[in-house]
């Protein structure tokens, strides 16, 4: 409907400069407008709920708030350095990076050995990759919820396990020095059925014949692993290597699940503690310079990935 | 460096006679083993929730715990659907999911035939703008969001929880790749008929179109039915409430059991694993078409 319509204002439009314009120069507007039509509906969307939100978050940042998010006042920057010198905040982001080095590459290195199980030539293998790829179709919010009992001191899982092997029970979600890694272990659990399956379908996608002149070569497993697959997956690898690095650095469910930032702050990432200060707190223009921080690690995180490591990765 | 090679297979062919018959079977016996191990450590956390949702409640008490359930009593679940208003959670999620999912078909699909199949001037821009979005996390975005949902009214609603959402750049890319593997001849012919764009897009380039249309509303789908930061802050009303809260508030509450929330949580990760086990090869195959060819 809007489209057939906006397409009747482009050829109106167009009729009435007719004279000024060549008719190259009419397709190319009516070419214009009927893409815009086209676009629109995703546009205003982008528009109302991520660009202007984007600049509003940054405006709010420099504000002072009431309790109910209205601005009081322009304060400049005196938001961010209130950031700097908080130790809550700098502990945070220490938490957060924490968080990430702990997940992001050992969710590659177990995917990458998921997939290269699943990448044997085995009768009734693609139950095993089936099996593998499951926690795709898992949330966060169940998982935390089912690790939550693992991870129970008494009753638990886990500490049952380990006395089994004869282990001390570890307090897990507890302590301070074991809350972060735990909630790491439930999300690399999550994370290990995307990577497998993308891991996988990149490996499929590597031409047979070299692995067959290097048998021919007499190449070993090993060799076979170092020199064709591994170089051929890089953008497979990269790409993941993106989307864990977001995911890690975006996570909060999990958080909020088993941990709700504590122990004494142990767990208290970037991203939950936005949403402390702004939900609970009601400190708006406070949360709103920590998102816009969040915003800022993001994009160099994204750009140094495309201009340093994309080089090393090997395209066809 | 040849020559080593060849010596080696040569010695390698004299033992192949004793060691063809039973070497292949010990070496797949062995990788079976490790396969089916590594299986049950990645499956471990959902056939134990599966198992505690079957326990009655001094089962669930005790300890040490139990590895398997001793019977298939299913009073767990009637108490999760009746004590909790899980129904509801689940209707309204399943509402919420099915519309975003709609939303986004509609918008990527016209989109991307812009994208595909209109020669516009700035469309490399426009392209820039939709990709911009990818790299802007919700996050930093959710106060302004939260507020600006807050002030339309639309906390506690179906508006909210969807409209957000309705537009997807990643859902734009991939039906555009797909869309550009449709001859332009068939556009020409189109036009030549007397077909106008908007004809064309919903007659003939769609339902070419089907698979990508598939891998799109399946990954929406479980993409917004797992979300859960923003309904957590927008919904109040137990009404209102999705299910991916609720059942986090079943926890919550003194009453419940770790079987009975467990078996909330087989109840809610069922929907998603049908959509698993039936759009799962449609599901990988178009989102890995994009990631694999970089």
């Amino acid at each position: 409907m809007t489209v057939n319509s906006s397409q009747g204002l482009a050829s109106q439009k167009s009729a009435g400069r007719a004279r000024l314009l060549s008719p190259a120069q009419r397709r190319q507007i009516r070419k214009f407008l009927l893409a815009l039509a086209y676009l629109s509906p995703s546009l205003l969307i982008f528009l109302a709920f991520v660009f202007i939100p984007l600049v509003r978050s940054f405006i709010l940042s420099t504000q002072l708030t009431d309790p109910l998010g209205r601005s009081v006042a322009f304060v400049g920057l005196t938001q961010y350095q209130r950031l700097w010198a908080n130790p809550q905040f700098l502990n945070s982001l220490q938490r957060t990076l924490l968080f990430v080095i702990y997940t992001v590459p050992t969710t590659l290195v177990a995917a990458l050995g998921l997939a290269l199980l699943g990448n044997l030539r085995l009768r009734n293998i693609s139950l095993f990759r089936m099996i593998f790829s499951l926690t795709i179709a898992v949330s966060a919010a169940t998982a935390s919820l089912i690790f939550l009992y693992l991870f129970h001191p008494a009753l638990g899982m886990f500490n049952y396990l380990l006395s089994l092997l004869g282990l001390q029970s570890v307090p897990w979600l507890t302590d301070v020095r074991t809350a972060l890694p735990s909630v790491a272990l439930v999300t690399v659990w999550l994370q290990l059925g995307l990577n497998t399956v993308i891991l996988l379908a990149g490996m499929q996608g590597i031409p047979e014949e070299l692995y067959e002149s290097a048998m021919i070569d007499g190449a070993s497993g090993g060799a076979k692993f170092l020199h064709i697959t591994l170089p051929l997956l890089s953008p497979t690898i990269f790409f993941l290597l993106v989307v864990d690095l977001l995911a890690a650095f975006q996570a909060f469910t999990q958080f909020h699940v088993l941990t709700k930032g504590g122990p004494i702050n142990s767990t208290n990432v970037l991203v939950f503690s936005i949403y402390r200060e702004f939900y609970f707190n009601g400190q708006y223009a406070y949360a709103a310079a920590q998102s816009i921080v969040l915003f800022a690690i993001m994009l160099i995180v994204t750009i140094v990935q495309f201009g340093v490591i994309e080089r090393r990765v090997v395209y066809e | 460096m040849s020559t080593g090679i060849s010596q080696n297979r040569t010695s390698q062919s004299r033992n192949q006679g004793t060691r063809r018959r039973w070497r292949p079977l010990l070496r797949d016996s062995l990788l079976y083993l490790l396969l089916t191990l590594v299986a049950v450590i990645v499956i471990f956390p959902l056939w134990s929730a599966l198992t505690i949702s079957l326990l009655d409640d001094q089962q669930v008490a005790s300890y040490p715990p139990l590895l398997a359930p001793t019977s298939l009593q299913l009073t767990n679940f009637v108490r999760a659907l009746e004590q909790a208003p899980l129904l509801r959670y689940l209707f309204n999620s399943i509402v919420q999911s099915s519309l975003v999912m709609l939303g986004q078909l509609v918008t990527a699909s016209l989109a991307a035939y812009a994208f595909a199949f209109i020669d516009f001037k700035g469309r490399n821009v426009m392209f820039l703008v939709f990709l911009s979005t990818l790299m802007i996390p919700w996050e930093a975005t959710i106060i302004p969001n939260y507020l600006t949902v807050r002030s339309l009214g639309w906390t506690d609603s179906y508006m909210g929880l969807t409209i957000p959402f309705v537009a997807t750049a990643f859902g734009t890319f991939l039906l555009r790749q797909f869309f550009r593997t449709i001859p332009g001849e068939l556009q020409d012919a189109a036009t030549i008929d007397g077909c106008g764009s908007l004809r064309f897009l919903t007659a003939i380039v769609l339902p070419l179109a089907r698979p990508a249309l598939g891998t799109l509303a399946v990954y929406s789908f479980l993409q917004t039915y797992n979300q859960y930061l923003w309904p957590l802050l927008i919904t109040n009303d137990q009404q209102m409430r999705t299910v991916q809260i609720g059942i986090t508030l079943l926890q919550d509450e003194e009453r419940f059991a770790f079987n009975t929330v467990m078996a909330g949580v087989v109840l809610v990760l069922l929907p998603t694993f049908i959509l698993f086990i039936v759009g799962n090869r449609q599901l990988i195959r178009g989102l890995t078409a994009g990631a694999v060819k970089g």
